[in-house]
């Protein structure tokens, strides 16, 4: 199975979706660089915008992701709810 | 394969002999030297004696090694592309059949570069 | 950011979907294959456009809005280094030349690259591929100009920012990359996109930017982190582009399997030379290091790229051969480079130096098969014989690979202490190459590659003085000359940082900055 990952700048807006993420995907691991985070994951990824919702008590849109993110490897599937990144079996 | 391209693609090399004004490029690399990172790009006269490519220009180019006061032209052995290649050194490049383009090695058997690294 | 995201009318998919199968037309009044002449020539067939799906569904009402926030928020960053003399905060002045590298050599390309999307949306007869094209390219040139502008802070302090565009179009080691986009610019745009969106935006991005500008962070340079972690912010959907691209091609009939295999053997090695350069820049010219270039070569393309292709591999895409090269070669390039720029460094518009006890320490813990053995001795000659008022700078021209433009510096496979040859001949006329993966790309394309401007034989062919030279003239000097042609202030850009301009004004500025005399 090979890996997927996501990298985020570190700041104020992406800390809670670092919490979220990783509370929804206890397979992940999250790896630190100076300014920037990257979690990797076998196989799968997943955020979910309600975990980032019900964390900033705010409505929020998965396509403010962009603002923050800074690289991905894998298949990405996006809906409104959904944000995913997969290496199909 | 051929270049797939909309029109015909038929160009002229950039750098063939006809514009180098008279002289003709060599290339020399020192074995076991890589204190030079690459071999050296010469624009020669054909009819540049081998002897002053030795003594003259390659010794600007190589001098500053401390290998190369220690060379001895009587036993260094030369390579053509690859090939064992015997100068003359009163001979030219015209006479020796070196062609625009051409790419000489040069080694020294005995030397091995600073500290024996081939550097 | 306190952005409201109102209950939409219409949902992600949809609204896509309408805008890249709505919008689209057969023409009538010329044939589609005359409006689109370039749909066909590469031999990629298409049959159904409306297969390509973009997975971000990104349109532009949502485009907009979110490169405007990342516009807000750079800015604000640039503002703040600017008034606050960011500039004083860096490390150590050595770090500046990378960041002159990276002005000379990245950012005129992220302008090629805007172009190039412009062109590649304009061919493609399908609508989702022109949408996702027309977003890459208006990023493009939003990186060129947001680094220009960042940078141009740096240029009122320092040498060797002052004409990175000139520069670019005749500087020998800046021909690298040049040569590359050049090459990538003139294929059609099939291969453009395989060039381009897949092997460099998938395989080999994340190399330059990510280790990169965290090191940029690393060493306090906040305005070169902001630019790039907004760049690369980018980035994921360029690569999701390329990747999707790949796909598409692959899909739509298998006679595209054979061109495209053959268009990412040949782009993931040109990709991979033309990162030589990054490789220097992260273990050499970063004062403080994030990760040794090896270190980001094995979770960037080793882990990432092995994912990407076992998932290839279902459609018949085998790893490139010249991969297995790499493998040795991670262990040497950046040396070999660094070596190169070091003795070269009187034709460089940045300084250059050897590493201190440290550093070397460093190189030799990070590569223990490679630094010592190989380099150790050559770098520590060159610091003493400096020391010594000594110091090395080669007086003659290299000898340059026909189709990377790199100097012929790297080694034969299996033997890192002999220069590798490679030698080709067409219509009678011979050209050379740095190794087994840049003659087989010559090969295939002869009549292409034939026409290289290869700087060192430009300068042999008089083309490369100011107008009005006169090389026959008593006392012409020829480095002098071209170094004028360059539009490098010779002195000042070039030679040793120790002794440097830069050198002197950092320290007395930053003396300046934190003293009261």
């Amino acid at each position: 199975m090979s890996k997927v990952f996501i990298a985020f700048q570190l700041n104020e807006e992406t800390r809670p979706i670092i919490e979220a993420v990783l509370a929804d995907n206890p397979h992940a691991v999250a790896v630190d660089s100076p300014a920037m985070v990257k979690i990797d994951a076998e196989g799968e990824l997943v955020i979910k915008r309600e975990s980032i919702e019900a964390l900033i008590g705010r409505s929020f849109d998965l396509q403010e992701l962009q603002i923050n993110l800074i690289t991905i490897s894998g298949h990405l599937d996006e809906d409104d709810d959904e944000f995913r990144l997969s290496w199909p079996k | 394969m051929a270049v797939q391209a909309l029109k015909d693609y038929q160009f002229s090399p950039a750098d063939s002999q006809d514009k180098f004004h008279g002289g003709q490029l060599l290339y020399v690399g020192w074995d076991d030297h890589l204190m030079f990172c690459a071999p050296f790009a010469y624009c020669l006269p054909p009819s540049t004696r081998f002897g002053d490519l030795c003594e003259k220009i390659m010794a600007h180019s190589f001098g500053y090694h401390p290998d190369w006061k220690k060379v001895d032209f009587a036993t260094v052995t030369w390579l053509k592309s690859g090939q064992p290649f015997q100068p003359d050194m009163n001979k030219t490049l015209a006479e020796l059949g070196l062609k625009h383009k051409d790419i000489l090695r040069f080694q020294t058997p005995g030397l091995k570069g600073i500290a024996g690294t081939c550097s | 950011m306190d952005m409201k995201a109102s209950k939409k009318k219409l949902g992600l998919k949809e609204k896509y979907a309408h805008m890249t199968r709505g919008l689209g037309w057969e023409t009538s009044y010329q044939p589609m294959d005359k409006v689109f002449p370039q749909a066909t020539f590469e031999g990629i067939k298409i049959h159904d456009w409306d297969k390509w799906e973009d997975p971000f569904r990104l349109t532009m009402d949502a485009y907009w809005k979110y490169q405007a926030e990342k516009e807000r928020k750079l800015y604000a960053v640039l503002d703040a280094f600017a008034q606050n003399n960011g500039h004083l905060g860096i490390t150590d002045a050595r770090y500046l030349n990378a960041v002159k590298l990276f002005l000379t050599g990245i950012s005129p390309l992220e302008y090629v690259a805007h172009r190039g999307f412009a062109a590649a949306g304009r061919n493609f007869p399908g609508v989702g591929p022109r949408v996702a094209c027309l977003m890459q390219s208006v990023d493009e040139v939003r990186h060129a100009q947001t680094q220009i502008h960042a940078l141009s802070n740096y240029n009122k302090h320092y040498d060797g920012f002052h004409d990175f565009k000139h520069m670019l179009e005749r500087v020998w080691y800046l021909s690298v990359p040049k040569s590359f986009f050049d090459d990538a610019f003139s294929a059609g745009p099939f291969e453009w996109m395989i060039a381009i969106g897949f092997s460099f935006e998938y395989v080999l991005t994340n190399l330059l930017f990510v280790p990169f500008m965290s090191g940029a962070a690393y060493n306090g340079d906040m305005a070169t982190v902001t630019f790039g972690f907004s760049a690369q912010s980018d980035e994921a959907r360029h690569m999701t582009l390329g990747l999707e691209c790949i796909k598409f091609m692959l899909e739509q009939d298998p006679d595209n399997l054979p061109i495209v295999q053959k268009w990412i053997d040949k782009w993931a090695w040109r990709g991979i030379r033309v990162l030589t350069l990054v490789g220097m820049m992260m273990d050499y010219m970063l004062p403080k290091r994030v990760m040794s270039w090896k270190e980001a070569w094995e979770i960037y393309f080793e882990q990432n790229g092995g994912a990407l292709f076992n998932d290839l591999a279902k459609y018949g895409i085998k790893v490139p051969e010249c991969l297995t090269q790499c493998t040795e070669d991670k262990e040497h390039v950046s040396h070999q480079a660094w070596a190169t720029f070091y003795q070269y460094g009187g034709a460089a518009a940045f300084h250059t130096w050897m590493p201190n006890d440290e550093e070397m320490d460093w190189l030799s813990a990070k590569y223990p098969n490679t630094f010592d053995k190989y380099y150790r001795a050559r770098f520590t000659h060159w610091r003493d014989e400096a020391e010594k008022g000594n110091r090395f700078y080669t007086n003659t021209l290299p000898m340059l690979c026909q189709v990377c433009q790199i100097p012929m510096l790297f080694t034969e496979p299996g033997d890192p202490t002999k220069i590798c040859y490679r030698e080709s001949e067409y219509q009678g006329e011979k050209y050379h190459t740095c190794s087994d993966g840049c003659k087989h790309i010559f090969d295939d394309e002869p009549e292409k590659y034939i026409q290289a401007w290869l700087p060192v034989h430009q300068i042999y062919q008089g083309n490369c003085f100011p107008e009005g030279t006169d090389p026959t003239a008593e006392g012409f000097d020829p480095l002098a000359a071209v170094l004028d042609w360059y539009h490098f202030n010779n002195g000042k850009d070039n030679m040793d940082f120790e002794g440097s301009r830069d050198q002197a004004n950092f320290a007395m500025w930053r003396g300046m900055a934190t003293k009261n005399t």
